[in-house]
């Protein structure tokens, strides 16, 4: 992995969406931190990784569809962020249901993360 | 070193005792004689800052806690506007503009966008997040 111990924030998203509202903080958190220009980088891990759900239809209960903010990341230069290999085998999701600017990280990788980044934000 | 800090609190006060050891924390850094230039409060942490919440008196008022650490030493305590105004937490501006009587934010604390969270992390050597359980 490139990333070096300056590259910034790095934002750890492990809950889903629908049933609590952590999810989209953290998207709107590493949004906002590319809206500034400030480098940052986005990791789906654990439960996490059911935001990627394809086909969300969050309209019956009511709230917003997280995919669809997902899906518009490239519009803030975020265009790729790193997903949990292991949860996302755990719950099914293959590389067919992921957004192209899914990379699939093993633990090594992730802790490669975890230690090249400045600060650490968990959500 | 004296190390600049930032808090980010997700925790809702009366889900547990985190928002209070997050107050804990930032006393002891400042006792430390490091800084603690602002703290932002996202998500169910904006509601730390609600002035209508009524604690029990056997227990301390996180709402108290915080604004302490802004009265003894500066620190800005910034809530998530929209996490904030979601949770009917209004400052006298966002009181006005959705109709209500007056505000219900705690003195001490500020409403603020997501950029204020981003600016506070530039500068600090530090960010602690004090999460959500679960």
């Amino acid at each position: 992995m490139s990333t070096t111990a300056d590259s910034g924030v790095l934002v750890v998203t492990r809950h889903p969406q629908p049933g609590r509202s952590l999810a989209r903080a953290a998207l709107d958190t590493a949004l906002a931190t590319a809206a500034f220009d400030q480098p940052v980088t986005l990791l789906f891990l654990g439960a996490g990784v059911l935001q990627l759900l394809p086909q969300q239809d969050s309209a019956s209960v009511g709230v917003r569809n997280l995919r669809k903010v997902i899906d518009s990341m490239p519009l803030y230069d975020l265009e790729h962020y790193y997903v949990d290999a292991e949860a996302a085998e755990h719950f099914g999701l293959t590389a067919e249901d992921l957004p192209s600017g899914a990379m699939l990280v093993d633990r090594d990788a992730q802790r490669s993360l975890f230690d090249n980044h400045q600060h650490i934000l968990g959500f | 070193m004296p190390l600049n800090y930032c808090l980010l609190v997700l925790a809702a006060p009366v889900s547990g005792h985190t928002s209070l050891t997050a107050a804990r924390f930032g006393a002891a850094l400042l006792a430390r004689g490091h800084t603690l230039e602002r703290v932002f409060f996202l998500d169910n942490g904006a509601s730390n800052g609600l002035a209508s919440a009524v604690t029990p008196q056997d227990e301390r008022s996180p709402q108290q806690a915080w604004s302490e650490l802004a009265n003894t030493h500066g620190t800005e305590l910034v809530l998530c506007v929209s996490s904030a105004v979601k949770r009917g937490l209004l400052d006298a501006a966002e009181a006005q503009r959705h109709g209500f009587p007056s505000a219900t934010v705690y003195p001490g604390f500020t409403l603020g966008g997501l950029g204020l969270l981003v600016e506070a992390m530039q500068s600090a050597d530090r960010v602690i997040t004090f999460g959500a359980a679960g």
